[in-house]
């Protein structure tokens, strides 16, 4: 990723300039509206890829115009299969919280049987959303809780694309789509370009297909 | 000279700060390598085995058994002149630990990355400073990071310190709070990093042409040797390495300076100062702490307290009289630790009360143990050690003897 530093732009010819500063005011305008610290804490098993999925989207945010992101794993040991969780931050100013999310704004769950742990939608706020990857509506998730709720068979779009490694569905990239259908929160051409940057040219289109499909299907539930 | 035009467009890209220090390293084109994998720290020497593998960095990687030995390639390389680079954690510092006096001895400009994390008993791979602050006397300068961009420019600058002064520098940065969580860093082209990072010239090599022999056992006075050369006895080596992390003080500031030109990212302290101009509170804190502790300063001044933060980039050589004008509107000092020298108080404390002595500054100090073992430490946690240190600021001393831990005992 590359911008133009200040001082190059003084350098650029009067027409590149209009374009840059279109194209500047256009990724700016994002953080105007949203001048809010936004939280997301990822929850899923190991293996599934939630990690990356918390740095695909800080990425994103980023050329979205927020200066400031982070992502993060939980802190220790993972191992394949048990819960592990991981955290976005994004913001227009430098993120200067380095401690762990304790309110977040968005909650997005790669395996609806992680649900039963209360800790799960744990401090998820009132304007909030809950993102599960699950085959049932939101109405159906026995989430009983002052949030909105957005479900969408991820797994199933991920197995009938192929996206399994070493046997596991790997839903991470999937669950992006119902994410960014829910919360808006990153456009789907700053995606689109993490992933072409992210990925294998072999597993670019079945990612973004994946993504793509994910946000199609996607069911939301609001409180209000 | 160093004022030259930026030969590039700013590259940000979304860095772990394990990365950054890699980065830091192979922009610094150092030559020899030699480390041994510990978590946290581990990815920074995946990346830099990978750089070399795939030819992008041209340097000797050399697997070691131990981190013993890991200082000990370090110090050979060194003597024939190479620029070195290693990094390591917690208990792999500690085994460090013997080499880390041999190289700050022998004047070696190694740079070492230190991805702070707890030590054992029991066992814990998280993050605190307990393991560098461990390591405070074996002469190393240390530079602690608040976030990745330090630490790439810090590995960087290390080594023009390490370089001028000949003395190893340890740049820190904490565990899984950095070293895992990616951020937006701007990464320096290899032709700025080389204008302002010139190949390393050695004082002294090892070269077969022209035999010569380091350490040898050395007494406590000067003796004449087989030249009939009057040479320093150990405690004038010793003096001279004192001197030299005196002095290095300006050298650390200069360095910093001249940085902040080519790259337009000044680092020309030795700490940071956040909204200390109307401060009578001052919370002081060391690495991404002080990130965390600059907004709890947004809650106190949101209810009328003039708070601000000091937070300590160079540890070693301590900034004493750099500190004092800072310091001079304080009445409350509220020092977080994240290490403690057990049986006293934390580490940081102790620097700022030792530097307090004697310049009419009356402020009471409080003392807050806070994130051992990765305890987490929250802002608001921050802004409610401060709230319970206020009385001091309107009763006045005396200081509380021992520090008070933010846990639950």
């Amino acid at each position: 990723m590359t911008y133009p530093s200040k001082e190059r732009y003084h350098e650029f010819t009067p027409y590149v300039k209009i374009y840059l500063t279109i194209g500047i005011v256009g990724m700016v305008q994002k953080s105007f509206i949203d001048t809010k610290l936004y939280e997301i804490r990822w929850h899923g098993r190991g293996g599934q890829g939630a990690i990356t999925a918390a740095k695909i989207i800080a990425q994103a945010a980023y050329l979205n115009g927020y200066n400031g992101v982070t992502a993060a794993p939980s802190f220790g040991a993972e191992r394949r299969g048990a819960p592990v969780s991981a955290s976005t931050r994004i913001s227009p100013q430098t993120v200067m919280v380095m401690s762990q999310v304790e309110k977040p704004n968005v909650v997005v769950v790669l395996d609806d049987t992680l649900l039963k742990d209360p800790d799960t939608t744990s401090g998820l706020n009132s304007e909030g959303w809950l993102v599960v990857n699950s085959q049932h509506h939101p109405e159906e998730l026995k989430c009983y809780g002052d949030f909105n709720i957005a479900s969408a068979d991820a797994t199933s779009v991920c197995q009938e694309l192929g996206l399994i490694v070493s046997g596991l569905t790997v839903v991470n990239t999937a669950i992006l789509g119902a994410l960014i259908r829910a919360t808006e929160i990153v456009d789907m051409a700053s995606l689109e370009k993490v992933i072409r940057e992210r990925f294998s040219n072999k597993t670019i289109d079945i990612n973004l297909a994946a993504i793509t499909k994910t946000y199609e299907i996607t069911k939301l539930h609001k409180m209000r | 000279m160093i004022n030259k035009k930026l030969d590039r467009k700013a590259d940000i890209q979304i860095l772990d700060g394990n990365h950054a220090a890699a980065l830091g390293a192979k922009l610094s084109r150092v030559q020899v390598i030699a480390a041994y994998p510990i978590t946290p720290q581990s990815p920074v020497t995946e990346s830099l085995s990978e750089f070399v593998e795939g030819g992008d960095l041209h340097a000797e990687y050399i697997a070691v058994e131990s981190e013993h030995s890991a200082m000990a390639v370090c110090t050979s390389a060194s003597l024939v002149g190479a620029r070195t680079f290693t990094a390591t954690s917690s208990h792999g510092l500690a085994y460090m630990h013997e080499m880390l006096h041999w190289v700050a001895g022998t004047r070696l400009p190694v740079v070492l990355a230190c991805v702070n994390r707890a030590i054992g008993a029991p066992w814990n791979v998280q993050n605190d400073q307990q393991d560098s602050i461990s390591q405070r006397d074996t002469g190393w300068i240390q530079i602690y990071a608040r976030n990745n961009q330090e630490i790439l420019d810090s590995v960087i600058q290390a080594y023009k310190i390490a370089e001028s002064v000949y003395v190893p520098v340890m740049v820190c940065y904490d565990g899984y709070i950095l070293s895992h969580t990616e951020m937006p860093v701007d990464v320096p082209s290899q032709g700025d990093v080389d204008r302002f990072l010139p190949p390393y010239k050695p004082h002294a090599i090892l070269d077969p042409a022209n035999p010569r022999n380091y350490n040898l056992v050395t007494l406590a006075n000067p003796r004449v040797n087989a030249d009939g050369i009057l040479c320093h006895g150990y405690m004038e080596i010793r003096y001279l390495l004192q001197e030299a992390l005196q002095k290095s003080r300006e050298t650390i500031i200069n360095v910093g300076q001249e940085f902040g030109k080519l790259f337009a990212r000044s680092y020309a302290n030795m700490f940071w100062e956040d909204r200390l101009d109307d401060a009578e509170i001052v919370i002081v804190a060391m690495g991404s702490l002080a990130m965390e502790a600059t907004v709890a300063v947004d809650m106190l001044r949101e209810e009328g307290h003039r708070v601000g933060v000091l937070s300590l980039r160079v540890f070693r050589p301590f900034p004493k009289d750099y500190l004092i004008e800072a310091l001079s509107k304080a009445r409350l000092i509220v020092v977080f630790d994240k290490n403690i020298s057990y049986g006293s108080e934390g580490a940081t404390c102790s620097e700022i009360k030792s530097a307090l002595y004697g310049n009419r500054i009356n402020a009471v100090i409080r003392n807050f143990i806070v994130g051992l073992g990765g305890r987490d430490v929250k802002a608001r946690e921050i802004a409610d050690a401060v709230r319970k240190s206020l009385p001091s600021l309107e009763e006045g001393g005396p200081n509380i003897e021992y520090p008070e831990w933010i846990c639950h005992m």
